[in-house]
This record gives C-alpha cells, sequence and structure tokens, in this order.
C-alpha cells in the first residue's frame, strides 16, 4: 500500500508574524519558512508505516511555489521515497488545495493519505476532510493513535471530551493532532541521500482542476491589542484587585 | 433564505455552543432552523426549540446518527442545504470534522471559526494563531461557516419553536463508532466556564495539578493547561488551550507556570481579566495579563487558594 503525505510550507511558528501596511495581508519576504508542524507528524506516521512494512511507499504531496521542493526536500530526508509538487504561484484554499490532492491520488492510487489537521498559518482545519469528501473516502481527523489492520483504520481521535475510537474502511484520509507521534530529525546522511530523490512538477492546468479562490480576503489587520496591567506583589493585594477593581470573584 | 445551524448534543439537550452559534446565525438571517440529527434524540431537539431566535427544528432520527459520525451525518446535511442561505456550526470538535466534509461535497468554500458577522456573506477571522485578523468574503450561493462560540453571546432560553420530524439518509458504512475514553470531571467545562484556571510546564507533574484543582474547586473554575502540560502527560489532551486546542474567554483566566507562547495565547487573551504567576519574569505570559505575580507558584497557588473564599 502506498501512503501519500502533504506537507505545506509555513511561516516558521516561531516567527511573529507582522501584518503588511497596506492590509493585504501578512509580510512573508526574507522571513524564515517551514513546513506545517502538524505535516511533520504527517510525515512520520507515514514513514513509520514503511518501516513497520505496512506500507511499500511514502509519496509527498505539496501545492505552491517553486520553494516547495524544500518543503517536499525537508519530508524526503526525514525518510519519504518521492515527492509530487503542483507548482502554482497564485493563491491555494483549502478546496483548491483538496482538488489538487484527489487528482493526485486519482493517478497515485494510495491506500491512506494523512495531512496534518491544520496548518498554522490560515488556521483552517478543511483540507483534510474536504479531500476525504471528494473522494468518497471516510475521514480519521485529529488522530492521536492510527493502527491499521486488515483494510481497515483504528483511529484514536482527540474531541472535546476526551478521546474517541472509531473504525473506519480503507482507502481513508487521516489528519495528525499533536500527540500521534514526535516527528525525527533528518540526519545529516539522509539529507544527502534526500538530494538524489525524485520530485515530479505538475501544474493545476495539466491536472485540469480549477484552482480560482472561492473566498475572497478583502483586509488583514492587526488583532486589538490588550493594555499592559501591573504585577502585584503578594497574594493579599492580588485578591483585592479581583474583587474590587476587576470584580470578577 | 434561512440559515440551518447543525447542532451537536448528546441525546438529551443539545451543547452549550448551540446558542452561541444561534445568534451568529441569526446575524446572517432571522429565520434560523437548527438541525438535530441523532437516534431518539427528541429530548435534545425540544432543548434546541427553546433557544430563541430558533425558528424550526428538525428533528432527524436514524440510526446512523447516534454517534455523529461525519461520513453519516453530512449527506444529510448536503440534502438539506439548498434549502438554506448558510450552514452554520460551532467550531468545536463536531463542527471541525464535519463542516469541511459538507462543503467540500456542496463545492463551496468553507469559513472557519468566524468571529463576526460583517454582513451575510462577509465574515472577520483570525488567521496566524490571532496574530492577525481576516476579513473574507464569500461568493458561494451556499455559505458554509463555523462560529468561534467564545465571540458570541449565547441566545437566552424560553423560546418555543416548532419541531417537525425528517427521515434520515441511512448508513454509508465506511465508519463506526467504537466508544470513547471521556475525562471524567465535576467542573464547569472548560469553554463556557466563568472562570478557569490553567497550568503549564511549570507545574512539573501530572501530581501537581490536584493543587491547581484545589484553587479551581473554591473558585467553581473549569481546569485547563499549555500545550506542554498535556505533551508532558501531566493531563490529558481535552485540557489544552491554545491555537489548536480549545478557545476559552472566561471572565477571569489563571495562567499559572505557563510562559506564554503565541500558541498558548491564542486561546485564551480574550478572557476578561488575565492573572499570571510564573517566576521568571520576562515570561511573554506577562505581557497580556491584567495582573501578574513573579513567584514560586508552589508558594503562591496554596495562599491563593486560602485566600478567595469557596463559591
Amino acid at each position: 500500500m502506498k501512503v501519500l503525505v502533504a506537507v505545506k510550507r509555513v511561516i516558521d511558528y516561531n516567527v511573529k508574524i507582522r501584518v503588511k501596511a497596506d492590509n493585504t495581508g501578512v509580510e512573508t519576504a526574507n522571513v524564515k519558512m517551514s513546513m506545517n508542524p502538524f505535516d511533520e507528524i504527517a510525515v512520520e506516521e507515514a514513514i513509520r508505516m514503511r518501516e513497520k512494512g505496512l506500507a511499500t511507499e511514502v509519496i509527498v504531496f505539496s501545492a505552491g511555489p517553486a520553494q516547495c521542493q524544500e518543503t517536499i526536500r525537508t519530508a524526503l530526508a526525514m525518510g519519504a521515497d518521492r515527492g509530487v509538487l503542483v507548482q502554482s504561484d497564485a493563491e491555494l484554499q483549502p478546496l483548491a488545495v483538496a482538488k489538487l490532492m484527489k487528482a493526485v491520488v486519482d493517478k497515485e492510487q494510495p491506500g491512506l493519505v494523512i495531512v496534518g489537521k491544520q496548518a498554522i498559518d490560515d488556521d483552517s482545519n478543511q483540507t483534510g476532510q474536504m479531500l476525504a469528501a471528494l473522494l468518497g473516502w471516510s475521514q480519521g481527523t485529529f488522530a492521536n493513535k492510527l493502527n491499521v489492520v486488515d483494510g481497515s483504520a483504528e483511529v484514536k481521535r482527540e474531541v472535546d471530551g476526551g478521546l474517541e475510537n472509531i473504525k473506519i474502511k480503507l482507502p481513508a484520509v487521516i489528519t495528525t493532532d499533536l500527540r500521534l507521534n514526535e516527528p525525527r530529525y533528518a540526519s545529516l546522511p539522509n539529507i544527502m541521500k534526500a538530494k538524489k530523490k525524485p520530485i515530479e512538477m505538475l501544474t493545476a492546468d495539466a491536472l485540469g482542476v480549477d484552482i480560482a479562490p472561492r473566498l475572497k480576503v478583502l483586509k488583514v489587520e492587526e488583532p486589538p491589542k490588550r493594555k499592559s496591567g501591573i504585577k502585584v506583589k503578594t497574594v493579599a493585594e492580588l485578591v483585592d484587585k479581583l474583587r474590587n477593581e476587576a470584580g470578577v470573584i | 433564505m434561512a440559515v440551518l445551524v447543525v447542532a451537536a448534543h448528546d441525546g438529551k439537550t443539545v451543547r452549550s455552543n448551540v446558542a452561541n452559534a444561534v445568534t451568529a446565525a441569526s446575524q446572517m438571517d432571522p429565520d434560523v432552523h437548527v438541525l438535530v440529527a441523532g437516534n431518539n434524540a427528541g429530548e435534545a431537539a425540544k432543548s434546541a426549540a427553546a433557544i430563541q431566535g430558533v425558528t424550526k427544528v428538525l428533528d432527524a432520527e436514524d440510526a446512523a446518527y447516534a454517534n455523529w459520525v461525519a461520513e453519516d451525518v453530512a449527506p444529510l446535511v448536503v440534502k438539506l442545504a439548498p434549502g438554506y442561505s448558510h450552514v452554520v456550526m460551532a467550531a468545536d470538535s463536531v463542527g471541525k470534522n464535519l463542516a469541511p466534509r459538507v462543503a467540500a461535497l456542496l463545492d463551496v468554500a468553507q469559513v472557519s471559526e468566524a468571529i463576526k458577522v460583517v454582513s451575510p456573506d462577509t465574515f472577520v477571522r483570525p488567521i496566524y494563531a490571532g496574530n492577525a485578523m481576516a476579513t473574507v468574503q464569500t461568493a458561494d450561493k451556499i455559505k458554509v461557516v463555523t462560529i468561534r462560540p467564545t465571540n458570541f453571546k449565547a441566545a437566552a432560553g424560553g423560546g418555543s419553536a416548532p419541531v417537525e420530524q425528517i427521515g434520515g439518509t441511512g448508513a454509508g458504512g465506511l465508519a463506526s463508532y467504537v466508544g470513547a475514553e471521556l475525562s471524567k470531571s465535576e467542573r464547569p467545562e472548560l469553554t463556557s466556564a466563568k472562570i478557569v484556571v490553567s497550568g503549564g510546564r511549570g507545574l512539573a507533574s501530572g501530581e501537581n495539578f490536584k493543587m491547581l484543582e484545589a484553587l479551581a474547586d473554591k473558585l467553581g473554575a473549569g481546569l485547563g493547561a499549555s500545550r506542554a502540560a498535556v505533551d508532558a502527560g501531566y493531563v490529558p489532551n481535552d485540557y489544552q488551550v491554545g491555537q489548536t486546542g480549545k478557545v476559552v474567554a472566561p471572565d477571569l483566566y489563571i495562567a499559572i507556570g505557563i510562559s506564554g507562547a503565541i500558541q498558548h495565547l491564542a486561546g485564551m487573551k480574550d478572557s476578561k481579566t488575565i492573572v499570571a504567576i510564573n517566576k521568571d519574569e520576562e515570561a511573554p505570559i506577562f505581557q497580556v495579563a491584567d495582573y501578574g505575580i513573579v513567584g514560586d507558584l508552589f508558594q503562591i497557588v496554596p495562599e491563593l487558594t486560602a485566600a478567595v473564599e469557596k463559591k
């Protein structure tokens, strides 16, 4: 069984983002970019499946500008086998990405797709569920544990009240939550090896997918700032402030 | 055209955040229908009918809807959606699982975690862990929107909307529910609690969270945690407050031993009053705190617990 994972190139989670002065978006020039952290977990899970003999090949999908090849290389250095990049400089929204992925899934016929549950830039939490819908597949979202057995997957999901166990038919789409695994670091020899692994370049046109954005971003603004507070010296002072100034206890 | 709110429920009552979703929905159109899909969910349908602003409740009964399997509930919502201008859900673990599946089947975009309804087709939503606010407009005929409950006031009770029984769409056989391991707690639910006491890596062990439980019990507070505390195994995953966990906005949020990474702040910075207790005076949490105490939490927390009156 082939496993397809998706990786997104996003502003690194440690970077403090800046809203552009003209309110059209967020400043991305000269900003450190990395693989979306949830996608690292997806890549790790797929590699572990191959190491256990549950997967035969791990294919890494990405969509976006040419620099996404670097993000795919990172996944290849972790141990994935080959990459597919749908190159586009246009804005790609979740529905468009799901459609691009569906086109690649139709071609590659993986038995399982693993994606991060959300990207830390647009915080949409949509693509995996949308892909499952377009394929008519089952979905195991917010996975805390994944166990593939005999044509189905047992998924432990992180839900509001705790954890939920479901059993889903394969093929399926899994979206990763934080506790699924701890992604490995790529070793230097593996980084070197990854340079030789193939990345196939595709376009939306060649795949026949309409990627026109459905949501129009009218403006992007700074959030309202909180007024800075004060430091108190003692617990008695804190309790007094909470009771008599804030009125919350 | 009316708005369809899809309500999560436990069979007896709809979740409290449905009342927040109804408020958001009524800002899109005054005609608000609520869909309660379940197996013997008549009581839950009645609880939805009591939310003011609801004009009709649809009670869809089907054994396949017993446990909110998205693969089985989505076809029902998709079948009903063409009669509506909007499909609205609270952005909780049910809404986040189901809404994108519905949107893709309808071939429409989804607006995730709207915090403001500007007009029926325009919404404000946080991006980059709430460090930027995007105003987005959708041209889709059916608009699928999840809303962040803490940003919309809960609609009051006392309503009496009619309940209409509708049929189900059956089980597709793709997925089945096996069981759940839910955290048992007598404390208020995190996302609707008036006060939240939250602990981080500074607690140093799961055992030490007992100290926070004592404070939470005295204040009638919900108990939360940072990602670091959950990853370290001090508390279960459903305690996590932050960008990818739960978003809370209580009257009082007490952050104890939490440094305040932007991912955590994303989940609590809309709280009315924030208190930070941390030994590191440079900790970023102090930048959003109304009241901060620099010091040893193992000394301060028991002192605070003793000083506040039992609620």
